[in-house]
């Protein structure tokens, strides 16, 4: 067992950087990236797993920050919505995004499209949906109902779904 | 959110060493403690981690069933092979619970003992016997309060809460063991069994004692006649992400119209997963027909005390059992 203390040394690999950072033991991942890494892509919308606007990904697999202590993440990799470009050129989903008007105000669109790359690479691994008609065999296509379902952690209060569907349709399918 | 201390666990046996001190809790993927934390329900000192002890694994078991790691993320135990294939109630159940993200952090022991969703329990300024029970306890405010969600069987003037775990449900129609370790050694529980009913003493979900460790979840086997005919089924205030108000995990194995072997379990209605015995008893032997899955239904419900605004949960849990059994008793195998 390690030296209980309220604080703990620990590295993270954020977007491809190596960040070795003291933590306070009650910090969430979420507060880390935005408050000490100055990382604000990543939103706090309920800041109780609620919303989906914390999504990013640990380990490549989508999770919601808020609910995650920083300290226990030690050793993890972390990307966030900043990592998802290569410089100017956009993450195809953030492209279909725009090309799709998928948002309004905007405050959910990191999250989504956070989520949306994590949820595509579950169903390219064969997982199956809650609305997958045949989970034994069925390899799941991404129609419209699919994304819906896998999307569903992920709330938008300007009610931009009609257009986030598309957008996330055109990169999954 | 109080100032707590950290460390990681280097085994099971130095985590329950470590627990077993005053204020000291089991940290697993933490969806919901460190909600309970925020929410100031939870007030740990120190939190031991244990979500990377090798409880990681599922394995096939001699007899056909399978060992499923306490650490397991829910998302893992969906997507596994043997879990679609041979118990597709357990993968569906699972699917039908959170949201994507969640599952991915959440664990298969932390999803069992997770806390009830009552807004009195998750909100401190109002007494709740589960939070502020024992010798003193608080009251419940639900009883006459906002109970529309809450249970109608097996309830008690303590407590009226439900435990909101699909998985839960899933496990307690399969038949599960729960393998737990502690101060004074290993032991297993069955699941139904697992959770207790409130009594007097709503503070205590389960049957652990406390520091007891969930090291993993064994499933009996499932016959294929039971398994090819077997799924959840879950009503809810919306389509997706949102608890159970009644939930219901079946398989039905027919033979020549009649029923070999059925099991139901309840979710949404009980203090934990609710195995409708009563009218499992009633099926078995009998035609497989919509009568006698509804008259079944009605007397495993005939139980029930439904709360001032959550009667509708009685015929809903009654119409739920009989259309689910039916429309499996439909299906080809």
């Amino acid at each position: 067992m390690s030296r209980v203390t309220h604080h703990a040394d620990i590295t993270l690999s954020i977007n491809d950087t190596e960040h070795r950072i003291q933590v306070d033991t009650r910090a969430t991942l979420l507060d880390v990236l935005r408050e000490q890494l100055r990382l604000t892509g990543s939103k706090k919308g309920c800041d109780h797993g609620q919303c989906g606007a914390c999504t990013v990904l640990v380990g490549g697999r989508r999770a919601n920050a808020c609910l995650l202590l920083a300290v226990a993440q030690d050793g993890l990799d972390v990307t966030t919505i900043e990592g998802l470009a290569h410089g100017d050129d956009l993450h195809p989903l953030q492209a279909a995004f725009i090309a799709h008007d998928a948002f309004q105000c905007g405050y959910c669109t990191p999250g989504q499209i956070c989520s949306a790359v994590g949820m595509i690479a579950e169903a390219g691994e064969g997982w199956p949906s809650a609305v997958t008609g045949d989970i034994a065999n069925g390899p799941p296509v991404l129609d419209d109902d699919e994304i819906r379902e896998r999307m569903s952690g992920n709330l938008c209060r300007c009610g931009a779904y009609a257009n986030i569907v598309p957008a996330i349709a055109e990169v999954a399918r | 959110m109080r100032p707590f201390a950290y460390e990681r666990a280097t085994d099971a046996a130095a985590a329950v060493a470590a627990v077993a001190q005053p204020g000291t809790m089991y940290l697993g993927g933490g969806t919901n403690l460190v909600d309970l934390m925020k929410l100031g329900v939870e007030t740990p000192e120190r939190l031991v981690d244990v979500s990377r002890l090798p409880f990681d694994r599922i394995e096939e078991r001699p007899g056909g069933g399978l060992l499923i790691g306490a650490a397991v993320r829910n998302s893992d135990l969906a997507a596994h092979r043997a879990v679609r294939e041979r118990y597709p109630l357990l993968a569906l159940s699972l699917l039908s619970g959170a949201s994507g993200q969640l599952r991915n952090i959440a664990t298969t022991a932390g999803n069992l003992l997770q806390r009830t969703r009552c807004a009195y329990f998750q909100d401190v300024s109002k007494p709740c016997n589960k939070r502020q029970g024992g010798r003193d306890p608080s009251g419940c405010p639900a009883r006459e309060g906002d109970h529309r969600n809450l249970a109608i069987l097996g309830h008690s003037a303590a407590c009226v809460a439900t435990h909101p775990s699909d998985m839960a449900v899933a496990l307690a129609a399969i038949g599960a063991e729960v393998h737990v370790t502690g101060r004074e050694g290993e032991r297993t529980i069955p699941i139904p069994g697992l959770h207790r009913l409130p009594g007097d003493d709503a503070q205590r979900d389960t049957v652990l004692e406390r520091g007891e460790l969930v090291t993993a979840v064994e499933l009996e086997p499932l016959s294929r006649g039971l398994a090819g005919r077997s799924t959840y089924r879950k009503v809810r205030d919306r389509a997706s992400f949102s608890f159970a108000v009644v939930s219901v995990a079946a398989a039905l194995d027919v033979d020549g119209g009649a029923v070999r072997d059925c099991r139901i379990a309840l979710g949404g209605v009980a203090h934990g997963p609710w195995r409708a015995w009563r009218a499992e008893e009633m099926l078995r032997g009998g035609p497989a027909t919509p009568e006698r899955f509804g008259a079944a239904a009605e007397a495993e419900l005939a139980q029930a005390q439904p709360l001032r605004d959550n009667a509708f949960k009685v015929p809903l849990a009654r119409n739920l059992i009989t259309s689910t059994l039916t429309s499996l008793a439909g299906e080809l195998v």
